[in-house]
This record gives structure tokens, sequence and C-alpha cells, in this order.
């Protein structure tokens, strides 16, 4: 055998000790550690603090370790794609249609909906008080442009409320990109809802929120913007779990994905996703969605969400379901 | 100025209230990245008393390689080993991503440069006497390679605070291949960026002040305890 300069046996040395630390996370979380159930979830689920109260309750009542990874729809997709996480929660049917047709997920079930809203600063300056969605972006639009001040405050950020956003600008007969590309009126905060929100007040401007992120940031003072426009139809906003395909990751933990998915639509998940922030807020964040879908009421909510996040008149279509009695029943 | 004012204070009553999660955060802040400072020197020294101490073609090259690396963005880095340790990456088998692990591997990668740098700098600062004087007493290789290093230890410490202050301040690498799981790998810095987005400002500062107390601190004892060696001899 060759002989080794110093520099090298520390080398190897150091490959053995690194080597040994990695199987060790192996075969910690393979053997010792609790079954963990990965969930890739919207901000605007995580950031409210919902899902911390689910994960308390359900981690009382069965032996799993609950993780979420709180990011952008977008990614939390990819995430389910690339089989690194067992379970996602998103808000974007289009992408949710998408994500099944390809394959990569299984399963989906409407858990919760809400409202986005567009709020302003009180003295509403551009006159949206009263309007429904399209006619006031119109009105936000020429206000903008006439004024010449900041105006609307875009998150521009291809999360999923920005989505929502291009598709509103897009009903109100303007294109996105065009309108983004407008100089002095029309921002990119290029951020989460929060600095969007914290911005739009800075400027005196406009913008486009969900409930949630919204009333969390006025009932602490921490803005002053009124919401103009609120439960419209253009403005649902529907949240959906679905479990990765475990044909395609059978790593996945699709077993427990599943029991969680069933705890959330169970009479006890609902409640809680109901009762969220009531307290503090006065008014639910996320209004359940399984018993209203099961009884077709209230409408015209439920009507809506069929409408908008429904694929083929249901929202799983059969060849989609993989998980046998418990989900759809 | 009053909303600062009095986001600081109730942040140190959260400080002083212990709360069981600020503590728990910062307790995972500093096993993590003492953790990658220890892998990070493991394979960071004998890399530099290479450089330091020998001879061989391409040598500028790879300092200069590793010089570049020293202002490796965070973020930039946090992707990369996302790619990789991504179930669909090459080294997804592995199982690493969203692991203390994952975070502490990347971060002991972040801080390497700034090892290897400051650590060859310091082997090369030896005086060439105490090299050869190693070596005419009968030194073996090894035993003149650890009079070395515990001559150029004076900047193998300051490597040390230098990279364990860069890996406790950094947030891409904890926030891409950590994830932020609260109770798994939520460390100070992820939990200062949700905490903000959350509107949770007082728990944000109370970690903001814990972090900027720990730099500082780490930072103090080093030197004081240089000084003092110094002193002695």
């Amino acid at each position: 055998m060759t002989h080794l300069h110093t520099w090298q046996k520390m080398l190897i040395a150091a490959a053995i000790i690194v080597s040994t630390i990695i199987a060790g996370t192996l075969i910690y979380f393979r053997y010792f550690a609790r079954r963990r159930l990965v969930i890739s979830t919207t901000t605007s689920l995580y950031e409210t603090g919902l899902l911390n109260e689910i994960e308390k309750a359900y981690e009382a009542k069965y032996l799993v370790d609950v993780n979420f990874i709180s990011v952008g729809t977008g990614i939390a997709i990819q995430h389910a794609q690339n089989g690194d996480v067992d379970l996602t929660l998103v808000h974007s049917p289009t992408l949710e249609n998408t994500t099944l047709t390809q394959g990569y997920c299984v399963d989906r079930k409407i858990v919760a909906y809400n409202f986005f809203t567009i709020v302003g600063p009180q003295s509403d300056p551009a006159g949206i008080q009263g309007l429904n969605v399209t006619e006031a972006l119109k009105k936000i639009v020429q206000y903008g442009r006439n004024q010449s001040i900041t105006a609307w405050i875009s998150r521009g950020d291809n999360s999923g409320t920005n989505t929502k956003e291009a598709s509103l600008w897009q009903k109100a007969g303007y294109n996105y990109s065009t309108l983004s590309a407008e100089q002095t009126w029309f921002i990119n905060a290029s951020q989460g809802m929060s600095e969007t929100l914290l911005k739009a007040e800075e400027f005196s401007a406009y913008t486009l929120s969900d409930k949630g992120t919204y009333l969390a940031y006025k009932t602490d003072n921490r803005i002053t913007l009124t919401a103009f426009i609120t439960e419209e139809y253009l403005l649902l906003n529907v949240y959906s779990a679905m479990a990765v395909n475990q044909t395609l990751h059978p790593t996945a933990n699709f077993a427990d994905a599943i029991t969680f998915m069933k705890f959330l639509i169970s009479d006890e998940g609902q409640q809680l996703i109901e009762n969220y922030g009531k307290a503090k807020y006065n008014q639910s964040l996320f209004y359940a969605a399984v018993q209203p879908l099961k009884q077709d009421s209230p409408q015209p909510y439920v009507q809506w969400m069929k409408n908008y996040a429904f694929f083929n008149g249901t929202e799983c279509p059969p060849q989609y379901r993989t998980a046998g009695t418990g989900l759809y029943d | 100025m009053t909303n600062i004012l009095d986001g600081i204070t109730k942040a140190f009553e959260l400080i002083f209230s212990g709360d069981p999660r600020v503590y728990e955060v910062t307790f995972r802040s500093l096993l993590v990245s003492g953790t990658a400072i220890l892998i990070a020197a493991l394979w960071s020294i004998p890399i530099a008393l290479f450089l330091g101490t020998r001879n061989y073609r391409g040598k500028l090259f790879i300092k200069g390689f590793f010089t570049a690396m020293i202002g490796l963005p965070t973020v930039g880095l946090g992707l990369i080993l996302f790619l990789i340790f991504s179930k669909a990456g090459p080294l997804g088998f592995l199982h690493l991503l969203y692991t203390p692990t994952a975070i502490i591997l990347g971060e002991a990668i972040l801080i390497t440069p700034l090892i290897v740098i400051l650590t060859t700098r310091a082997i090369e600062d030896v005086d060439q006497e105490i090299k050869n004087l190693a070596k005419t007493l009968g030194a073996s290789e090894a035993e003149s390679s650890i009079a070395v290093l515990r001559e150029a230890s004076g900047g193998v410490f300051l490597a040390g605070i230098a990279s364990f202050n860069r890996a406790v301040a950094e947030l891409g690498v904890a926030q891409l291949v950590g994830g932020n799981i609260a109770g798994l790998t939520e460390v100070l810095t992820t939990g200062i960026a949700l905490e903000t987005a959350r509107g949770n400002l007082e728990l944000s500062i109370a970690w903001t002040i814990i972090l900027l107390a720990v730099v500082f601190g780490i930072t103090l004892a080093t030197l004081l305890i240089e000084a003092y060696k110094r002193r002695r001899k």
C-alpha cells in the first residue's frame, strides 16, 4: 500500500465520519423516529396558524409526526411531483386538475373555502365601493392612469393569489402582463401577502388579498386598509388536499396521508377549520366545505364551488380515486 | 417609533418569560450551526494543510476557487442542495431533505471555503523555521503537521468564529433544505422570516435580539480567550 500523507488520512477520516452521520440520520428516521407525514402547503393556510391547530389535534390522536412545508402553490405541487412530500394542500383548481391528469397526485378532496377580497384606502379614491369585481378593477385602472400615482400593488410572485389576480384582470378585459409593465400606478411587490399589504398601506393603494392575512393585519392595527369587495363568485378561494400517487412514489407515506385527509374532512377537522380565529376576528377565516357540498347548502356558495373547483361535475373524477372507502361517501 | 420600542419591550418580556418555543429554536440553531462547524472543520483543515504546506501545480487555481466560493449566495447553494436532496434528485435515496442533517451538511458546505482560506493563510504564515525544525528534530510527518496546526491555531480560531457567525445567520440553506418545519428544522433565521410574515413581530424581534446576542457573545468570548492565551505566552 502506498504511503498516505497526513492530510489524506484526515480526509479519509472526515469521509468516514460524515458517512456515519448520514447513515445515522437514515436509520433514525427509518426505525426510531415517529412515522413522518410531510405536507406541502400554501402560505395562506400556514401563516394564519390554522394548520398548527390541526396538527396539535391530529398528533394528539395519532402517533404520527406531521411536518408542514409552507410554500407557494406552484412549488407545493412541484414537491408532490418529486415525491418530497406525502400530501399537498393548495388553492388552484386549474393546477390541481393538471396534477391529477398527469398522474402525480390522486384522491383530491375539497376541504375548505373562503374569499379573496379587494382592499384599499378608507377614503376609496377610485370609488369602487358597491361595485362588482370587474367594474372595480376598471375604476382602479382609470384612477391610476389618470392620476399617475400608485394605485395597485400586485403580488407578482406567481403564487395562488397572484394567479387569481391575473385571472381577475382578464375577466375585467385587461392583460395582466401588459398591465404590470405599465409605469407608476401598477407596482409588483414580488413578495408574500403580508409584505404586499404593508406596501399597499404605505402607498395608499388597492390590492387583492386573501381574507385570513388581511383580517390578521387589520385586527392587529397594522393596516388601516378597508375591504371593499367580498364574497363574490369571482373572488372564491377553494382549498383542496391531494395525496401523492404511491404507484409513482412507492416510498411516500400514502396510508398516513389518507388518514390525515379523512381527519380533515371529519366533523372534528371541519369544526376546527370553521372555528379557527372566530374568537379573535369575530368571523371565520375559512369555511368548512364538506357538509355544504353534501347538503347542497348554503347557496349560492355551493354552486359557486362546483362551478369553480369541480372537474367533470365532481371534486375528484373516479379514475383518480384510489384510497377505497371513507373519502367520498 | 413607539411601535418599534413597544415591539422591543414585548420581545424582552418574551425572552425572559421562559417561553419554551423561544429557547427550543435558539438551542436548535446553536446545535445545527455548531455541528456544521465541526463537520466542515473535519474536511477543511486537511485541505488547508495540503494547500498551506505543499506546492502542487494548480494550487493557485484551487485557492482562487475557494476564495471566490466564500461569497457563495446562501439561497443559491440552498437551491442546488434542494435539487440534489429532492427524491427526484441524485441523492434522493438518502431521504435527507427536510431533516436537520440536511441543514447541517448544507451549512458545512457553505462555510468550507471560509475555513479553508483562513486556515491556509494561517498555516502559510507559520514560520518556515518551525516547519523545518520539526523535521530536523526527527518528527514524523504527522507530528510536524500537528506542530504547524498548533502554531496556526490563532487563525484557525478566527476561521471558526467567522464561519459560525455565517452559518448561524444564514437563511437560504436552512429554508430550502430544512423547510422550516416546526419542532424539527425551524431555526432562528427561518423562524424570524415566518413570524414576520405572520405579523407576530414580538417573537421575530425576540429571536433577532437572541441571534445578535449569540453572534456578539461568541465573537467576544473567542477574542477574550485569544487575548488570554497570547498574554500567557
